[in-house]
């Protein structure tokens, strides 16, 4: 019993989606710039309704999916969505609920609560008033956070505090933990941003430098030593931009490996940038999860490694990293097949090494970005077609 | 440490039995923790109201031949130190 246990992969066949990310729409009242929605957003089609979710809620508990995401967009635009918690705890998932807290009330998180909630995950776009609403687009978004945070603990949730870091803020992350510390965050997420959707759009206004990125991390060291020293509860997840690493990501733990993402019209992917792929992804609405996700081509044409190209179809670590992103391939290539152009091994590494060198010199303020509404949306969608 | 001491989940963790998986499980934000058999039967065992010492008498019947306090101690060590569990 010296073992208490851990997820072990099964690699002989596909495993089952303990992960169930429910994008329940694409609205939100905030505008952040590296917002992972598809630029597109605003021609997606027809929301999913209530009972077309528990259909799914269903079908993915049998499957053995445990850890439920309510996502979006912001999940509490949707009028049904304590209906969504009740059920979904009733079938036995752990339920997060993933928000801006914009929207959120004392008297929702009450309500929440008793119909079976388990947490409650806030985004924060800085640790200062200003920044924060400039990066949201909302003047009031700060304040409501704030005591939308303090009042989730007060009602006894365990909370996650995200932080998407990028040059304009992360070199205030002593700040941010500080707050989190604060606001007695279980868990806190310094998630340096991940360059797709909006963000990839606004690249240049956001990669930090190297630099910047080292003293972050240092700092964050200092904490986690120092917290570990007092056994304090609170865990500080830092997650580096791959733009910066030799090796590609384990991008989802490995295509359709553990997670399924439903987006808010019902496409099922194997993580929530897939969309934008040109690959056919089936939908809720027309196929089963059972087939989704064992049997669509959609969800099997990147699992094992027979689909590799060298250099990863020989590379003695693709078990490891299982060839990277294949989104970001994708967008920086133009292949989705390709090695990953974050491996020093890949041919387009070159790629990556200009973004870095142009992070030196990179001028944008945060009000040059170009922010995530309808509006841009539609404007994006229109020089864009797909 | 002393075997008084009474075991309680972190607030927001929650043990459960998996049936997909065969196996009891402690869910939490974000994540999940597969546990194994003898995990398992431990913490099957944690309600906030047995003490250590109880949890390790209730075990010993069940597993006469077995250590099963030494068991039981490392267990509680690894789930204190992973902030899985507190002692009230």
């Amino acid at each position: 019993m010296k073992n208490t246990g851990s997820i072990s992969p099964d690699t002989t066949r596909p495993g089952m989606p303990f992960w169930l990310l429910a994008e329940l729409t694409y609205r939100c009242p905030l505008q952040c710039p590296y917002c992972s929605n598809p630029l597109d957003f605003a021609a997606q089609g027809k929301e999913l309704t209530t009972d077309d979710w528990f259909r799914v809620l269903r079908e993915a508990r049998a499957m053995g999916a445990a850890q439920l995401g309510f996502s979006g967009g912001e999940p509490l635009v949707r009028q049904d969505l304590p209906e969504l918690i009740g059920e979904a705890r009733r079938l036995g998932f752990y339920t997060n609920l993933i928000t801006s807290g914009i929207g959120l009330t004392e008297a929702k998180i009450a309500d929440f609560r008793e119909r079976g909630l388990d947490h409650i995950q806030i985004s924060f776009q800085a640790s200062d008033e200003d920044m924060n609403n400039l990066i949201a687009g909302s003047p009031k978004a700060f304040a409501q956070k704030l005591a939308m945070a303090r009042m989730v603990k007060a009602q006894g949730y365990p909370m996650v505090l995200n932080f998407v870091t990028h040059r304009h803020n992360i070199d205030h992350i002593d700040r941010i933990i500080e707050l989190c510390l604060a606001l007695e965050a279980d868990y806190v997420e310094l998630a340096t941003c991940q360059f797709y959707g909006w963000a990839h759009l606004n690249r240049l206004g956001l990669l930090p430098t190297r630099e910047q990125l080292e003293r972050a991390e240092r700092i964050t060291n200092e904490y986690r030593e120092r917290l570990a020293r007092e056994h304090h509860p609170c865990q500080l997840i830092f997650v580096t931009p791959d733009y910066y690493e030799e090796r590609p990501k384990p991008c989802m733990s490995g295509w359709g490996s553990i997670f399924l993402t439903v987006t808010p019209d019902g496409t099922a992917l194997p993580c929530h940038g897939a969309r934008q792929l040109p690959i056919a992804f089936p939908n809720v609405r027309e196929h089963s999860l059972q087939h989704i996700w064992y049997d669509s081509p959609g969800f099997n044409h990147f699992r094992g490694d027979g689909w590799m190209p060298e250099p990863c179809r020989s590379c003695d670590e693709k078990d490891k990293d299982f060839g990277g992103c294949r989104c970001q391939a994708f967008m920086l290539t133009g292949d989705a097949s390709a090695t990953d152009p974050v491996c020093a091994k890949s041919p387009r590494h070159d790629l990556i090494l200009a973004a870095r060198a142009e992070a030196e010199t990179a001028m944008k303020r945060i009000d040059q970005l170009t922010f995530r509404n309808a509006l841009n949306s539609r404007l994006i969608a229109r020089v864009t077609p797909t | 440490m002393s075997r008084e001491r009474i075991p309680q989940w972190r607030p927001g963790y929650r043990f459960q039995w998996e049936p997909a998986q065969e196996a009891f499980v402690l869910l939490y934000p974000e994540g999940m923790v597969r546990l194994n058999e003898g995990a398992g039967m431990i913490g099957e065992l944690i309600d906030g109201q047995r003490s250590v010492a109880q949890i390790v008498a209730a075990l010993a019947n069940e597993f006469p031949d077995e250590d099963i306090g030494g068991d039981v101690d490392d267990f509680m060590q690894v789930a204190h130190e992973k902030h899985w569990l507190h002692f009230a």
